[in-house]
């Protein structure tokens, strides 16, 4: 499946760009960032702690255990700082 | 006029609080928050607010749903400002309305504890040093837990 993968604040600058289509049968967010590791040495530095990083699917938040299956946009960033 | 705006331009947080005040009706109490950029270290020349455009709306109609099940509020207004903002610039803000202060006091303090690490906003401080990405205040977090 293709699924758009957005990227914000450092975890954008830090790989590079803010959003691309990914080609995968990741079945979970875990298995979607193992595979994103694997490309280039950016995506492991950008992923290196994901305790440090938060995932939204399709704009909702969501966990690294969820499952990808119907899911058509993730989103990875870091704790938000609104207000 | 709708109760969330995400926006980039500038506001009047004085014409927003009249404007809102006005529509509600019954309410005997209205109370309003306005953040403003701060020079905490004393060489900043801009916050870079980035956010994540349709996850922020939504996100934010989902605190202000939440806090109209909790309180009895005739109405609820959440502005919030992305893109450069310079010291002294509002960034956001905050208005509630109840028949009672306790009600209009506690869903503001609500609104703007979610806001704070619910909502997906990023600050980046511009200093004459470099750039920082600001990062989330363990206090802020649990901040959540007294709701």
């Amino acid at each position: 499946m293709t699924v758009n993968v957005l990227y914000f604040a450092w975890v954008r600058e830090r790989i590079g760009l803010p959003r691309e289509a990914v080609e995968t049968e990741a079945a979970t967010v875990s298995e979607l960032v193992e595979e994103l590791k694997t490309r280039e040495d950016r995506y492991a530095a950008a992923f290196a702690d994901v305790t440090a990083l938060r995932v939204a699917l399709d704009q909702e938040l969501s966990d690294f255990e969820a499952p990808l299956a119907g899911v058509r946009e993730i989103a990875f960033f870091p704790p938000m700082t609104g207000g | 006029m709708g109760d969330v705006r995400v926006q980039a331009d500038s506001f009047d947080a004085g014409a927003e609080l009249n404007r809102f005040s006005e529509a509600q009706a019954g309410a005997g109490a209205v109370v309003s928050f306005t953040g403003v950029v701060r020079d905490v270290s004393g060489g900043l020349e801009a916050m870079e607010i980035e956010h994540y455009p349709g996850m922020t709306e939504s996100a934010i109609a989902t605190i202000v749903d939440e806090s109209k099940a909790r309180w009895p509020l005739t109405g609820a207004l959440v502005i919030h400002r992305h893109g450069r903002l310079e010291p002294g610039a509002q960034i956001m803000m905050v208005a509630t309305a109840s028949a009672h202060r306790v009600a209009a006091f506690e869903a503001a303090e609500f609104l703007m504890d979610y806001l704070k690490s619910r909502a997906p906003f990023w600050k980046k401080e511009v200093t004459r040093e470099g750039t920082g990405w600001v990062a989330a205040k363990d206090e802020d977090e649990a901040a959540l837990t007294r709701w």
